[in-house]
């Protein structure tokens, strides 16, 4: 790159301008400016060592494309892996939306310049709500993991107590997000997480166990549904009275795409709703799909514990004409720093916007139908695999996503169903060592029966 | 230059429930086989008594058509950086991202997170080489996560390796860090959720900069450490940075730096010169991600050898040519994210900087600086914009509107408004507190041509020209947004506002 060049990607490097510009500004160049702001000591001085750039797109790509071609994808793999990211269909117009300009690039505008993001922001609230069915939701925030740990730190303010249960049967990469969240620098400011086990016949919640640890130091009970281990926690109603009886928050975190066929959280007694967004219409991304949500009553000491950014309708000046603005904004971090409930950031809005794109078009009718058709392939895989020798489905009741014990190692038979082209389910072996030899398998509407028969043959092959 | 005067779309959208009609769907999901079914029967049956959605959820109900119209109408009503001269938004850097890392990012959508490594060595490359090759040679740090997926998930990620820093040496009683008020308020919100205890430093009043002796008057047995921004949110670089971070080890505490906005000091000065121990980048910003309506972003979190053994699990690591995921790391703090975090923006990063290279990062970071001065002489000559400090700006600068307000009686507010009905997106107001009253803080990165510039400022004159001849026709605007006057005062009531539709049909219905 010669002292002359310029780069598309800077339209001021072209050195008559900057000369001009320089000439207006009264400078010699830009080192001399450095040099008023940054001491001497501090400036580099040499030119970084970096990799020779690809200065033409196209040799940018091949090179970019070149090192990606290194994965192998779940279109050219049959993956049965879920675990907090799943594989589910991306309806076009969910893709067309998210890649417009103007949501793509929009950062932190107004609420006239950006009235279109508010507004689409505002039905994904409402959308999510009526999911959960819950009245008072905010953006959405980064995953799952915030989302609990966000929940858990508003039940303990709002209770004022410092410990919450949570069963042994939620993720466990959202475990240590959450002891994260719940740890101090003081262990005395400590929100005390103390383990709930669950029964091992049935994958759920040990009831007595829960009410066991219950008692009224209890913040709150934390649990998912469906849970890690995919099964629907029948009993919700039942652990909400008991945290209720305590005087404890129920909090819930769940797979928003179950609920089309199943009971809503509040339905069952949640205060406070948490889970994931990533399966309404956003693509998996290695992982950065991930989008989590909050939601809960429309109470004021529910709404002053938010710590994100949440969207409420208002009139404007013209008669039957909306508006959108922040609510009590004064919470958020950005108003108050460290006095803020928790913080907030840039967080995964576009996935939000996709989610509620994704709900519009499924409506409750096709929300019902996949969660039927999800239901229908994950029984089914389950009833065949268990049906091979060397292979059981221990937990029955389950949404999308099941254990499955093998009478050989999970990380040997992952080896050889990659041989086939097939990605097993990921290995629960050192998580849950009770379970035995066991890996979460996850089907969804986005497997055919061509696809589950392949892994049932190989399975055979594995197991002959 | 008179500014082009620019009218929103206003399609006078309704919200999606009142375009719904019962029995139209958007979309068809797949059925089961007869297979299935004859084995399985139906999904509702599979479901646990109780259990069972009684009635559906009251989504609407609209064809593919007209869910595809709806939300391009709101897109359009939504003045999006690639639309405009969107340099206002200071702290943010509004920088192009290249169309072509879309596609790029595109090839990574079909990849699960928990695939085995050998399926996943192209991402793995690029997040490994990313770190070690770039931002290593940028920052001067050792090693490196991508794990937080934003910039103030990386400086919540600091505060959890300083707490667990000091937990296992055996002092859990260094429980306050230090800031700055114009440090960005992550730097004290973070380590507040966190559990420390923030003490803030204020600047010089005269100068601006900040005070070395407050923060010798703050250090003590107590301190875990400091979080700061440098160029601070006003733009004001410290130059004493070295000295700091001299004070806070020279106290036992640990330095991170807010390196969120590093893109005017991008291969001219860094972290590990000035003394830091671990800094983050907000990768969306300095190397250029869409910031998608406010995420999906990235920090890249980077820290010196001595504290690699507390980044979250899982590392990346190179062993025999091949990329690795190593979760057994013991001091490890664990997670702040699931997965790896959002490697999507972490390989147009990579991609933007492989377009570049040395000397196009250092042409990038000289010209986003040169932007900025430029603009300032510009903008200083505008009646009734002040700038509070007199020392020269890195990046961007706080301008405040105070004078003109007392002239005129129009302030920050009503301009953020009026400059819109000139096609360019509202000001960032700034951070509170408002130590600087009526402000904004313009940031012109290297995307800006010259042309645009004076057109932005431009904008600002003719506003300010109006807001001393015809203070109301400000105070009155936007005049062609895609709506009217909001009104502002239900936002705070529990009894007016309304989070969610079915909340403002219960209310307000």
């Amino acid at each position: 790159m010669g002292k002359d060049f310029v780069h598309p990607y800077i339209p001021n490097s072209v050195p008559k301008i900057k000369r001009e510009m320089l000439d207006f500004i009264g400078a010699k160049d830009a080192d001399e400016l450095y040099a008023e702001m940054i001491p001497e000591r501090l400036l580099l001085k040499n030119e970084m060592q970096l990799p020779e750039p690809l200065l033409s797109e196209q040799e940018l790509k091949r090179h970019v494309a070149g090192i990606l071609s290194k994965n192998k994808t779940t279109e050219e793999y049959i993956s049965f892996l879920g675990g907090g990211c799943w594989q589910h269909y991306v309806p076009k117009v969910c893709e067309v939306i998210q890649s417009r300009s103007e949501f793509l690039t929009a950062y932190a505008g107004g609420a006239y310049s950006d009235h279109g993001r508010f507004q689409a922001n505002f039905e994904f609230q409402s959308l999510i709500c009526e999911l959960l069915g819950m009245e008072v939701s905010g953006l959405p925030t980064y995953d799952w993991g915030a989302a609990a740990g966000n929940s858990v730190r508003m039940a303990s303010r709002i209770t004022g107590r410092n410990e919450i249960l949570v069963p042994r049967n939620a993720s466990p990469a959202r475990l240590s997000i959450l002891r994260n969240f719940c740890g101090s620098v003081d262990p005395k400011g400590d929100i005390k997480i103390t383990l709930v086990d669950y029964e091992p016949e049935t994958g759920k919640v040990d009831l007595s166990d829960l009410e066991s640890k219950l008692s009224e130091k209890i913040a709150g009970v934390y649990f998912e549904n469906p849970n890690y281990l995919g099964v629907i926690e029948s009993e919700g109603a039942k652990i909400s009275e008991l945290a209720h009886s305590v005087g404890a928050e129920s909090i819930v975190g769940v797979d928003p795409i179950s609920l089309g066929v199943l009971a809503s959280p509040a339905e069952y007694g949640a205060d406070i709703a948490c889970g994931e967004a990533q399966p309404l219409g956003v693509s998996m991304y290695a992982g950065g799909g991930s989008c989590g949500f909050i939601a809960s009553r429309d109470e004021e000491r529910y709404v002053a514990e938010y710590p994100l950014r949440i969207l409420s309708i208002a009139p404007t000046s013209v008669e039957g004409e909306f508006g959108f603005g922040q609510a009590l904004y004064s919470r958020t971090s950005y108003m108050a720093r460290e006095k803020a409930k928790d913080w907030v950031g840039t967080t995964t809005v576009l996935w939000g916007i996709t989610a509620a794109v994704y709900l519009s078009l499924l409506g409750p009718q096709g929300m019902k139908e996949l969660g039927e058709t999800v239901l229908e392939k994950s029984h089914y895989t389950a009833a065949v695999l268990d049906e091979l020798s060397g292979v059981e489905v221990p937990y029955p009741g389950f949404f999308k996503e099941f254990p499955v014990r093998f009478t050989r190692p999970v990380k040997e038979i992952n080896e050889k169903l990659l041989g086939h082209k097939i990605f097993g389910g990921n290995d629960l072996s050192k998580d849950f060592p009770e379970i035995g030899k066991s890996a979460l398998y996850c089907v969804t509407e986005m497997h055919n029966l061509d696809m589950i028969e392949k892994l049932e043959k190989a399975l055979r092959e594995v197991f002959a | 230059m008179n500014p082009r005067e620019y009218h929103a779309p206003r399609w006078s959208e309704p919200i999606i429930y009142e375009l719904s009609t019962p029995g139209e769907r958007g979309f068809i999901p797949p059925t089961s086989e007869k297979k299935i079914k004859e084995k399985i029967g139906s999904g509702a049956s599979l479901i646990p008594e109780g259990m069972r959605r009684k009635t559906k959820p009251d989504l609407p109900e609209l064809s593919q058509a007209q869910v595809l119209r709806h939300y391009l109408r709101l897109s359009q009503m939504t003045l999006g950086m690639e639309m405009e001269i969107d340099l206002g938004v200071g702290t943010c850097t509004m920088k192009y991202s290249p169309k072509i890392n879309e596609e790029l990012a595109g090839l990574i959508k079909d990849v699960h997170p928990l695939q085995p490594e050998e399926t996943l060595q192209g991402i793995l490359e690029i997040a490994y080489e990313f770190g070690n090759k770039y931002l290593r040679e940028i920052s001067g740090m050792d090693t490196f996560t991508f794990q937080p997926p934003g910039g103030s998930v990386g400086c919540y990620n600091n505060a959890l390796i300083m707490r667990k820093y000091h937990a296992d040496r055996g002092e859990p009683h260094r429980d306050e860090i230090i800031t700055t008020i114009f440090s960005h308020p992550c730097d004290a919100a973070t380590p507040a959720t966190a559990g420390y205890k923030v003490i803030t430093l204020y600047p010089d009043p005269e100068t601006g900069l900040p005070d070395t002796e407050a923060l010798k008057e703050a250090v003590g047995p107590k301190t875990a450490g400091c979080f700061i921004t440098n160029p601070e949110d006003i733009g004001i670089f410290n130059r004493n940075i070295d000295e700091w971070t001299g004070i806070i080890h020279d106290a036992g505490g640990l330095c991170s730096y807010d390196q969120a906005n590093a893109n005017a000091i991008m291969g001219v000065t860094r972290a590990r010169e000035a003394g830091f121990d671990m800094l983050f980048f907000n990768l969306h910003k300095t190397f250029s991600s869409p910031h998608g309506s406010s995420g999906p972003g990235s920090a890249g979190v980077g820290v010196v050898k001595e504290l690699e053994e507390y980044l979250p699990v899982p590392v990346i690591v190179k062993k025999d040519g091949a990329y690795m995921l190593d979760y057994d790391r013991p001091k490890s703090i664990g997670k702040v994210r699931d997965f790896m975090g959002n490697l999507q923006v972490v390989l147009r990063c990579y991609a933007w900087c492989m377009a570049l290279g040395a000397k196009g990062l250092r042409e990038a970071a000289e010209v986003s600086m040169i932007n900025n001065q430029y603009l300032m002489e510009k903008v200083k000559k505008i009646k009734g914009v002040t700038l509070t400090y007199p020392s020269r700006r890195v990046d961007q600068a706080r301008w405040s509107l105070e004078q003109m307000k007392k002239d005129t009686g129009v302030g920050i507010g009503d301009v953020n408004k009026r400059v819109i009905d000139y096609g360019v997106q509202s000001f960032f107001t700034s951070h509170h507190p408002w130590l600087i009253p009526e402000p904004f803080t313009p940031e012109p990165a290297e995307t800006y041509s010259k042309a645009d510039i004076d057109y932005w400022c431009s904008v600002l004159e003719k506003v300010s020209e109006e807001a001393y001849s015809d203070p109301e026709l400000v105070k009155s605007a936007p005049h062609n947004s895609s709506i009217h006057k909001i009104e502002w005062d239900g936002f705070n009531d529990p009894e007016r506002w309304a989070m969610s539709w079915r909340a403002y049909r219960r209310k307000h219905k």
